[in-house]
């Protein structure tokens, strides 16, 4: 089981935390009234394409059983290592390469 | 002959004998015994019937890889089934059982597999699905009633079984010599140290195998004890290793088959989290694959040591040993030590000098280049061997009452296995060793391939002290313990994976004891394409059940290498995966069973409820009344007489479960905005307004209603499935979409009480309560609500309906909520006032065509629910512009509509498909679905069956007939569309 660092709460058990999803899509700006045709296709890409990357990837976890906030996480899928954990609205160190 | 108990020896305790029944028979063994041992000593061979070929087995092992040693133990309730009879320690009145055999052990008429094996070759299963569907369910029959193991204890369990969770710097898997060395130089430096142990004491081979290697264990178990910093489980395996060095144990508490003292738990189930790992874990023998080598009387090399040395009881009288390495020569010398006859054959045609001298000391007739290849045996344990050089050429028959063998040892890398580090072959060793490692673990000692007791210990000190310095920890440890051994530092091995054919005499060569897969079915495998290692678990099921293996893969590997002519390494081994050993599934639940499955969550006013005969029904953690009875009421009655009471006089239902958020900031307007689908700019303060929110597909996520406090201040709820969803929904929204909304959210939930009036009377019934206040349709209309106070008590007075009656909901702090209750109730009394439950509540909603889980099933958009008016167009909200795809916004969508029995009686029940034809049709030929029923219940103003459902174009077909089919009920019920709304359309009563 996956120790998670929150950045409140410090590193706790995978359990505590809920899967939210990539944390590379950003949610489309849908504040005008009149929707284009590539806004309504912006828009659905965003709910329904997901991307399966091998190896880094960072994603959204809510730390629902613990402070309830939202982080940003970069976690290696393959072998499961985290290497970077922020608060959600902040951006995750950049890492060189292969790192 | 059978094996006996020596005069002396052994670990055991003679003073304390303990009597024991095996298949019925009265026995008795020490304490300090496992079953297996005292078994042995009680001249028990037969010990088991094999899976596949129902042939005559006994003891192989002497630990967690025994593959043959079965049984049943206890019975009623505390009978449990597969144990290990190695890994079961004797207590007074353990009652075992052998499984899988039919009659009796002895007399096992399903052993005429064995004879048709020829039959059942390997990847049989398989073969028989070519032929035709009925020709495969004959042999199926026989293998379902033929193959398997123990049963399943059937009733429930009732056994406590508790989780535990430790940390610590350092833990150590396995106590052996290396494992306790690791444990001893990990604590002095001041690391604090867990160390586990499948067995009932520390000490592994340390413990008997020679005089040096005790001192330093007993001197090593003194100190352990002795300090506080190291925690030691026994009887406790480590089975997995999981991410970032959570290592899951369990620990054998009560012992198996017997009854619990009074607050014993069976096992424990704990959760490790370490900063380090050391596998101490040991390795595995492997035996040498000869004809007949599976029968009772032949076992694993070391086995037969260790149960003369550490249980006095030898295994024959002449005992042939045959081996491939230096490792039986202590075996070898301690048996011919405790008085038998000892033949020890080695395939190796020269050996050590030091070797050879051993073998002489002891008086062990050792014979060169020499293997065994068959044993002549039955079921009472081998008569003879046939003997002879590895060219296969010439052989012999030799006497023996007892055989041994050993193909070499294979570490035990399954912990490092499991966090997937990578298996690296050796050809020094001719085993696998851990390689690449992806987390903190590393192995130690004959894990590590270190099969020399000194390079055990050492590996096993500098790890310790290496990870206890690796974590700053640098207390003086002090100088490693050494061995003085008269034993070679290393070992050397030759490799050998199959004996030569026997000549002389003929049978199976088994290379999986315990799935029968034999060294012909891996040949046959091979020969049949199935060329990669996990081909050949799967076809032949080599390296399954519940040994996965431990004594068999490392040979079935080496024979699939050999008969492709590929290297070991290439080839390359199976993945290992938890659990080590087989885990009993109460563990895994813990005391989370039963009532105690999962929390409960209770209303203020519960135990009103309760004391006016309510039933209660599971809404997730809740449970809520689902009706009250009265004397002489059956369930119906009780409904019936609540639904009826709130559309005649006055009901009051609780309704504390619904989920309350409380949001609150400059931008919570905003906010509530975007949150539902429908307009809440306009809401002002005073005021509470029905919200359907969206996903962002377009789907109804909830409905509820949002009460607007104060400008920058509103008191929403939610329904009761969803409130935590709809709260998670909201926060990750604010965290991430919009952070820049200044918007707090919390839930309330637990924090207020509510509870619902409903009925033409609740108006009367509520200004009575509440004189002071104007409750009519000025003071307080539709929609309204007010904060003000009951006989004292705070109280919220909504003014909305669920039921389409006339209602308010009344919600107060939860402290507050059983008295406002009661003085309702109270007052109510003049106005014919009754508690209501779900059921009722459910069946009023429906009446009302009110949806609610049933419609809100994540299918259904606003517009399908006759609801799409309520969206806004001119503000954004979530799933806007997912409702603007054309899929959603297409005419035949289902569409809600009202669903009544076209004779007006008949019942019919949610679930239920919708058709046009009459009858839904045979196999292959099913009608197509118009739509379904979403909710149905009885209705008291229409005296039937009523329902809710979604049917294409629903909205414009009232009044046309389908049919509400529901074949697991038998139900195919012609049925009227009608209008949702199938009282009150207008609304007059709730606005009354």
């Amino acid at each position: 089981m996956m120790l998670i660092p929150c950045p409140w709460c410090g590193p706790r058990a995978e359990s505590e935390f809920t899967y939210i999803g990539d944390a590379r899509r950003q949610r489309p700006d849908t504040s005008a009234l009149e929707v284009s045709p590539e806004a309504l296709q912006a828009h659905s890409d965003y709910v329904y394409l997901r991307d399966n990357p091998k190896g880094w990837h960072q994603e959204y976890w809510q730390h629902s059983s613990g402070c309830r906030a939202h982080l940003k996480v970069e976690r290696n899928v393959v072998d499961h290592r985290i290497r970077a954990s922020v608060k959600a609205d902040e951006a995750l160190p950049s890492f060189p390469e292969g790192r | 002959m059978p094996g006996f108990r020596l005069e002396q020896g052994g670990l055991i305790d003679r003073s304390t004998p303990l009597n024991f029944r095996f298949d019925g028979k009265s026995m008795s063994g020490f304490a300090g015994d496992t079953l297996a041992s005292a078994l042995l000593a009680n001249g028990v061979q037969l010990m088991g019937r094999s899976f596949k070929y129902h042939r005559p087995r006994g003891v192989y092992g002497s630990g967690s890889e025994e593959p043959n040693a079965l049984m049943t133990l206890g019975r009623g309730q505390e009978e449990e089934s597969n144990l290990r009879a190695t890994m079961v320690d004797l207590y007074d009145g353990l009652d075992a059982r052998s499984q899988n055999a039919w009659p009796s052990l002895n007399l096992d008429l399903l052993s005429a597999n064995s004879m048709i094996s020829a039959f059942l070759p390997a990847g049989f299963y398989y073969k028989i699905f070519l032929g035709s569907a009925n020709f495969w369910l004959l042999p199926e029959y026989f293998i379902r009633r033929a193959a398997g193991l123990g049963y399943p204890n059937a009733l429930d369990n009732e056994d406590d079984f508790q989780h535990h969770y430790q940390h610590c710097d350092v833990l150590v898997a396995g106590g052996g010599t290396s494992g306790l060395a690791a444990a001893l130089a990990a604590a002095r430096s001041g690391a604090s140290v867990v160390i586990v142990d499948e067995h009932a004491r520390l000490g592994g081979q340390g413990l008997w195998r020679n005089a040096e290697e005790r001192v330093f264990v007993d001197a090593a178990l003194s100190e352990l004890e002795a300090n506080p910093k190291i925690k030691v489980l026994t009887r406790t395996t480590a089975w997995g290793h999981y991410d970032d060095n959570m290592v899951a144990c369990i620990q054998i508490e009560g012992d198996p088959g017997a009854p619990l003292a009074p607050h014993q738990p069976r096992a424990r189930a704990w959760h490790m989290r370490a900063q380090r790992v050391i596998y101490a874990t040991g390795a595995i023998e492997r035996p040498l694959v000869f004809a007949n080598n599976d029968r009772p009387g032949v076992m694993l090399a070391h086995a037969a040591g260790s149960f003369a040395s550490k249980f006095g009881v030898l295994i024959g009288k002449r005992i042939l040993l045959a081996t491939n390495n230096d490792d039986s020569y202590a075996h070898a010398s301690i048996l011919a030590q405790a008085g038998a006859e000892v033949t020890l054959l080695d395939a190796r045609s020269a050996v050590s000098a030091a070797l050879t001298a051993q073998a002489k000391a002891a008086q062990v007739d050792l014979r060169l280049g020499q293997t065994v290849l068959a044993a002549k045996a039955g079921k009472a344990g081998p008569s003879a061997a046939e003997i002879g050089a590895l060219d296969g050429k010439s052989s012999s028959l030799i006497d023996c009452d007892a055989i041994a063998s050993s193909g070499g040892w294979s570490p035990s890398i399954h912990l490092h296995s499991h966090t997937g580090g990578k298996a690296e072959w050796r050809d020094d060793l001719q085993a696998f060793v851990a390689g690449k490692r992806l987390q903190e673990g590393v192995t130690v000692g004959a894990a590590a391939g270190l099969f020399g007791a000194q390079d055990a210990l050492a590996s096993g000190w500098q790890q310790g002290l290496a990870a206890a310095q690796d974590l700053g920890h640098h207390q003086a440890s002090g100088e490693a313990p050494r061995l003085e051994l008269a034993e070679a530092p290393t070992t050397t091995i030759m490799p050998l994976w199959s004996c030569p054919k026997p000549k002389i005499l003929k049978g199976k060569a088994f290379v999986d004891f315990q799935n029968d897969a034999s060294a012909s079915d891996v040949a046959m495998a091979n020969q049949e394409g199935y060329r990669s290692v996990e081909h050949l678990k799967r076809y032949t099921t080599l390296g399954m059940g519940t040994d996965q293996g431990k004594t068999s893969n490392i040979n079935g590997h080496a024979l699939l290498a050999e008969a492709q002519g590929r290297a070991i390494a290439e080839v390359g081994t199976t993945t290992f995966r938890p659990p080590y050993s087989p885990v009993t599934l109460g563990a895994f639940g813990g005391p989370h069973t039963g009532m105690a499955f999962a929390p409960i969550r209770r209303t203020p006013m519960q135990a009103l409820h309760a004391a006016a005969g309510a039933s209660f029904v599971e809404a997730g953690l809740w449970y809520r009344a689902e009706w009250y009875s009265r004397p002489g009421e059956d369930m119906w009655a009780s409904i019936k007489r609540e639904a009826l009471n709130v559309r005649q006089a006055v009901g009051m239902c609780d309704v504390s479960t619904l989920g309350k958020i409380d949001v609150q900031g400059p931008d919570a307007q905003e906010f509530i905005q975007r949150l539902y689908c429908n307009g809440m700019k306009t809401l002002p303060v005073g005021k509470v307004r029905y919200g359907l929110m969206l996903r962002d597909d377009g789907m109804v996520f909830d409905d509820g209603t949002v009460a607007r406090l104060a400008d920058q201040h509103y008191y929403m709820t939610t329904t009761t499935a969803k409130a935590a969803a709809v709260l998670a929904h909201m926060e990750y929204h604010l965290d991430v979409v919009w952070p820049d909304l200044k918007v707090r959210v919390a839930s309330i939930t637990d924090q207020w009480a509510g509870m619902s009036i409903a009925g033409p009377r609740s108006r009367e019934m509520l200004q009575a309560a509440l004189p002071g206040l104007d409750l009519s349709n000025e003071g307080l209309p539709f929609m309204g609500f007010l904060d003000t106070e009951l006989n004292g008590l705070p109280i919220r007075l909504l003014r909305i309906s669920f039921s389409g009656e006339l209602a308010y909901e009344v919600h107060t702090p939860s402290r507050f909520g059983p008295q406002v209750w009661q003085v309702l109730e109270q007052v109510g009394q003049d106005f014919g006032l009754m508690a209501y439950g779900t059921e009722a509540l459910g069946a009023l909603r429906i009446e009302k065509g009110h949806v609610a889980g049933g419609e809100l099933d994540g299918r259904t958009t606003p517009a399908d629910m006759g609801l799409g008016k309520m969206v806004a167009k001119k503000k954004d909200f979530i799933g806007r512009l997912g409702l603007m795809r054309e899929g959603l916004s297409r005419d035949d969508r289902p569409r809600l509509v009202g669903l009544m029995p076209a004779d007006g009686r008949s019942k019919f029940v949610a679930g239920s498909q919708l058709t046009e034809a009459k009858s839904v049709g045979g196999f292959g030929q099913i009608t197509k679905s118009l739509g379904w029923v979403s909710s149905a219940h009885f209705s008291v103003e229409h005296g039937c069956t009523i329902a809710l459902g979604f049917v294409e174009n629903g909205d414009r077909r009232h009044g046309e007939t389908l049919y509400a089919a529901s074949p697991l009920d038998g139900l195919h019920v012609p049925v009227t569309l009608v209008s949702p709304h199938m009282i009150d359309p207008q609304g007059e009563r709730q606005h009354g």
